[in-house]
């Protein structure tokens, strides 16, 4: 055990020391983007919107804003990490090692939660420029945000093992992730959608983590937060589930 | 004691390419062991199945006693492995690279650096150690896979074709450093191109061919199999036309230059004594090619004649 603590500590440290060495890549531009977004959406826009659910535009979209960063750089963080080490196979490293498969998976997912984390933390800074924010239910607050982190470096991973070419990396990101994104609560309440839609709506993911990510800072949620935590933990626990699979057959690593 | 036993390893890829059919081999432990074959024999499928980075279809791989089936982690913890592409991350350091690897495999960090400094220097990379990997000639980023294999002081050592482009002068001194761990305790299995590499480095040997062991046991047992060698003489005074030496087939190359086949059971006094009497005088000879790369074509040309081959 103590072995495959410091194999985990090990690959944390080197995935930590990837999100912090390219930082011009992996923490500037999401911070950028959003000031954008604030710009445009929340304070042009915004102020003709009015407000949402109570609250002004700009100040109901923040926290949907933060978590779409987070969602969009745990995930690529883990799969241009694992992909980049598999084409480079310098990912042998890891394989020719004793290490378990979980301390594998925990070490990229950590990784990615560090990129989601830091990008959160960068985003929300942006965000303070243009709005206030402030933070109602801290745990909630950093659980969700740590959770939501977690579940989609666990997706990266599985991208990353399962992909064959540079166009199975960036399929998923564009045409899954990113639709769910935006539809997922990050720029309305799903309160002022046809009933339909409601109902469509309440099958993304994303619509839970936003939700409960919007509820620990502003204290305002379409969802149960309780039936919010379930749905994260259970893509958790699928996830991992999944991924400790893939590797222990060595689907996509091992020939 | 056997640093490794592998027992009827078969592999068949999925696009139903048979790369092993049936390999048994045993390496003692402290040899310096060679496995040779052509390309495409299955040299590095077996590797990659020893190393745990191919599954195997059947059979049973034993590494110090530990089997890849039930106590894999104890087997990998045994090998250090160099293989054949490299496989360095580009971007980082020398330093990170070495002791990342030796956390892997559980080396705490402080230790970690110690034994980086030592492996290091022991290979000629100290003072390179800031450099990324991208930044390294080749002959230095081979040097750094050795260096890198080492770090959790593994009693065998596979290296993989790990000469390949390798300038000479670093070739020699690859083999010097070989020749020192080997020495020191450590088991190596070489697999290579250069055969007089691994005639000179290497106490065993292997002949794999179409994913089967087809010459197996101690280099000079191996090579008293040859049953001939070509040597090629050069000569005082030119020879217009070949002369007739009685009992070996001689073939004039040039003016000053003959080659003479001599077969098991003739001796070299004889050939210069049949020189002597044909009015040839030489000046200096040598073997027209190494001696295990003779055996080595002489083998793997009768499999393939075996099979039916036609060598392109």
């Amino acid at each position: 055990m103590a072995t495959q603590l410091v194999a985990l500590r090990t690959l944390v440290r080197k995935e930590c020391n990837r999100v912090f060495r390219i930082w011009l890549q992996t923490i500037l531009p999401p911070a950028m983007t959003t000031g954008l977004y604030f710009l445009i959406f929340g304070n042009l826009i915004g102020r003709r919107i009015g407000q949402m659910d109570g609250l002004d535009y700009a100040q109901y979209i923040a926290p949907g804003l933060i978590m779409m960063q987070v969602v969009t750089n745990s995930y690529g963080n883990v799969v241009s990490s694992f992909f980049s080490a598999k084409m480079q196979r310098h990912l042998e490293e890891m394989l020719v090692a004793p290490m378990a498969d979980w301390a594998i998976i925990l070490g990229h997912a950590a990784g990615g939660m560090v990129r989601g984390l830091a990008v959160a933390v960068a985003v929300t800074v942006v965000a303070m420029l243009f709005t206030h924010i402030y933070v109602t239910h801290l745990l909630v607050t950093l659980s969700v945000v740590a959770l939501t982190a977690f579940v989609f470096s666990l997706g990266g991973l599985i991208n990353a093992i399962l992909a064959k070419n540079f166009d199975d990396v960036s399929i998923i990101p564009s045409f899954i992730l990113a639709p769910l994104s935006y539809l997922g609560g990050v720029f309305y309440s799903i309160s002022i959608l046809p009933e339909f839609a409601q109902h469509l709506s309440r099958i993304n993911p994303i619509l839970y983590m936003v939700n409960a990510f919007r509820y620990g800072m502003l204290g305002v949620s379409d969802i149960d937060i309780a039936f919010a935590y379930g749905i994260i933990l259970a893509f958790a626990g699928g996830l991992f589930a999944i991924c400790l699979v893939l590797i222990r057959r060595g689907t996509g690593i091992r020939s | 004691m056997l640093a490794l036993a592998v027992h009827n390893l078969v592999k068949t890829y999925p696009n139903g390419m048979q790369a092993l059919r049936g390999v048994d081999l045993e390496v003692s432990a402290g040899d310096f062991f060679a496995l040779l074959g052509p390309n495409g024999a299955g040299k590095t499928t077996l590797i990659g199945i020893i190393t745990s980075l191919v599954t195997k279809t059947s059979g049973e791989v034993q590494v110090f006693g530990h089997s890849i089936d039930t106590d894999l982690a104890q087997a990998k913890s045994s090998i250090g492995v160099v293989p054949q592409e490299i496989n360095i991350n580009y971007w980082e350091t020398v330093m990170n690279i070495v002791t990342t690897q030796a956390g892997f495999y559980g080396m705490g960090a402080r230790e970690a650096r110690l034994r980086a400094e030592e492996c290091l220097r022991q290979l000629q990379l100290w003072d390179r150690r800031a450099d990324i990997g991208r930044n390294l000639s080749g002959g230095m980023k081979r040097r750094l896979m050795i260096a890198r294999a080492l770090m959790h002081r593994p009693p065998l050592l596979i290296l993989d074709e790990p000469t390949a482009g390798v300038d000479i002068e670093i070739r020699r001194s690859m083999w010097e450093f070989l020749r020192e761990i080997n020495a020191a305790g450590t088991t190596i299995i070489l697999t290579t191109h250069y055969l007089e590499e691994a005639e000179m480095l290497c106490r065993n040997v292997a002949i794999i061919n179409h994913g089967r062991i087809i010459e197996q046991g101690r280099m000079g047992d191996v090579l008293h199999e040859l049953q001939a060698e070509t040597f090629v003489l050069n000569l005082r005074e030119a020879v217009a036309v070949m002369p007739v030496l009685p009992g070996y087939a001689a073939t004039r190359i040039g003016d000053h230059e003959i080659e003479v086949e001599v077969t098991r059971g003739q001796d070299l006094n004889d050939m210069f004594a049949a020189l002597s009497a044909a009015g040839l005088h030489v000046t200096s000879m040598r073997n027209k090619a190494n001696r295990l790369e003779e055996l080595f074509i002489h083998l793997t040309g009768q499999e393939s004649q075996a099979a039916g081959e036609v060598r392109p």
